[in-house]
């Protein structure tokens, strides 16, 4: 058995979700005995088996990335609580495993995933898919890049035809429900990690949340921004929204003004001087780029 | 401290790790440390916090960076968005040496986020040395690949862990962060004297060494890093030093992180082990 082999062998095994009472499965899903797999890989030895030693990492595997998961996702599990979220974790992750070298990138396939996959989020579909995205747009809008922001100089040059660019990290969201609020409530109970250990004793469930009465629908349009080193979501109207949503697509000025029309049924007339008094806060906000 | 190639001809003292629960305290009180570790995962971001406590932690401390998953073992090629993303840190950090563990720990693109134990095998000794040369070409900064904790062992293993690090480090022609620690974990999980692998160590390649805390169960050690070092893992410090000269040392303190000050406190420690002009002079 070369190195390659042997790798992904270990991984084909290790990678198997656990039994409820968080052991390796006896058999893979093609019918496989996972015991005569770990005797052919891994020596015993006076204390365990092949199978108890290749269960250990099997364990760590399973315990770290759920941990990451439900660290990065309180909102979605205090939502739906603390055992389903488990089982939903552990499909995902079994479909979905890490492709990044940074468990930072673990939740990126989440909403996606559970588009397809409904079942999992039965009765809360739309709050639960809209946490995931707002949870989401959290992490993106923590460590993705700040470009160097207009200046007032660049800001009196703007005309119909300037593009103006939206910084990296501000993600928009439009929400049928205020997740934002049930969101802000949640955070600050759990911690992040950072660890170069490879050893999990276990999954984290003492960091218990307790699960949230669902909110009431309601639209709600929202960026999910960066200043200071620090996330902040705010609250826009329809109009504002139709219009930072353009200016991302990378429509001139007046083109975008245009579109958020169209899409808020609004007359410029109603807009009016709001578009002013909007760039000037979104400038001071920092939500502008200098085109490179 | 004495330097060598292997650490960029550099004279670290003793540091350790920077982690989040102590942030605060470092910002407000500006403690004296030699050094920090970093886990260079943590800051391979586009921006944000993280560089932004990064470049003031830049603005007064030495920082060397620690990698959790570039996996020279894995059977795959290096991941050339991973290494793109490091050099640019290293840039930042001008870290006078990088490390990370000599394991293995993704297959066909997928990660496991562990540190997985290696097959002593000349393939794998082979295929790892040629991937560290690969990155360190890249990265252009000397790096230094740390022993890791095992809880498991592989049939088709033709040496012992010891002989495939020589193995590795020589054919790379790279340094060794030596982690006493993981050295005593592995020899009570694998029924072998630490001593032996201790001696068994090219001494002239060691560019820095770990020390931590573990938790023993029933019939296996963990590497949990959540306890203070234990006396026999000071006593292969000891003797570490005794045999590479007095050299980087970082404690490693990653779950129920007690404060700052008992951290570094724990940390200091080593210096007892200094020869006593240096352990004055300090």
């Amino acid at each position: 058995m070369n190195l390659e082999q042997l790798q992904r062998a270990v991984f084909e095994v290790t990678r198997q979700p656990l039994t409820p009472s968080e052991r390796l499965r006896p058999r893979l899903p093609d019918g496989r005995c996972v015991r005569e797999i770990a005797n052919a890989l891994i020596k015993p030895n006076d204390r365990m088996t092949s199978f108890e030693r290749l269960q250990v990492y099997s364990q760590q595997y399973w315990f770290r990335i759920m941990g990451s998961l439900s660290e990065d996702f309180p909102g979605l599990r205090s939502l739906i609580g603390g055992r389903k979220f488990e089982k939903l974790a552990v499909a995902y992750l079994n479909e979905c495993p890490s492709e990044s070298f940074t468990l930072r990138n673990l939740g990126s396939r989440l909403e996606a995933w559970l588009r397809k996959r409904p079942e999992y989020i039965a009765g809360v579909e739309r709050v639960a898919i809209d946490m995931v995205r707002l949870e989401w747009a959290d992490i993106e809008a923590f460590d993705k890049l700040e470009l160097p922001r207009i200046t007032t100089a660049d800001s009196a040059k703007l005309d119909g035809d300037t593009v103006l660019r939206l910084q990296p990290h501000l993600q928009l969201l439009d929400l049928a429900y205020p997740v934002d609020e049930l969101l802000l409530r949640i955070r600050g109970k759990a911690s992040k990690s950072d660890t170069a250990s490879n050893a999990v004793l276990k999954f984290p469930r003492q960091a218990r949340i307790r699960r949230s009465s669902l909110p009431r629908p309601g639209k709600v349009y929202l960026a999910v921004y960066r200043l200071n080193g620090i996330v902040y979501f705010k609250r826009l109207t329809r109009d504002a929204f139709a219009l930072l949503q353009a200016m991302g697509e990378g429509k001139p000025l007046e083109k975008a003004i245009e579109i958020s029309l169209v899409r808020s049924r609004r007359s410029l007339d109603r807009l009016g001087g709001q578009v002013q008094e909007w760039f000037k806060e979104w400038s001071s906000l920092g939500w502008f780029a200098r085109q490179s | 401290m004495p330097a060598n190639r292997f650490n960029g001809n550099s004279d670290y003292g003793v540091g350790i790790g920077l982690r989040v629960p102590h942030y605060q305290h470092i910002f407000s009180k500006k403690p004296v440390v030699d050094w920090f570790e970093i886990i260079s995962e943590n800051f391979m971001v586009d921006g944000g916090r993280p560089l932004e406590i990064l470049d003031q932690i830049l603005e007064r401390y030495r920082v060397v960076q620690h990698g959790v998953s570039m996996y020279f073992g894995s059977a795959e090629p290096l991941n050339r968005e991973h290494l793109t993303r490091l050099k640019s840190l290293v840039k930042r950090t001008k870290t006078a040496w990088l490390t990370d563990h000599l394991c293995w720990g993704s297959v066909d693109g997928r990660y496991t986020h562990d540190l997985l134990p290696m097959p002593y095998t000349f393939e794998a000794a082979k295929k790892t040395a040629q991937k560290i040369r690969e990155a360190r070409d890249f990265l252009e900064v000397p790096i230094a690949v740390e022993n890791v904790s095992s809880y498991a062992e592989f049939h088709v293993s033709e040496m012992t862990e010891w002989e495939f690090l020589n193995e590795v480090v020589e054919d790379a022609d790279c340094g060794i962060l030596l982690d006493v620690n993981n050295i005593y974990v592995s020899s009570r999980n694998h029924n072998f004297d630490p001593f032996e692998y201790l001696h068994s160590v090219p001494a002239e390649r060691v560019a820095q060494i770990h020390i931590a805390g573990h938790t023993k169960y029933q019939r296996l050690i963990l590497d949990t890093h959540d306890h203070p070092v234990i006396d026999p893992v000071w006593a292969l410090y000891a003797r570490a030093i005794e045999l590479a000269g007095p050299t980087a040392t970082l404690l490693e303190w990653d779950d129920r992180i007690p404060s700052f000050d008992e951290v570094h406190r724990e940390a200091l420690k080593a210096k007892r082990y200094l020869p006593s002009q240096l352990r004055e002079a300090s």
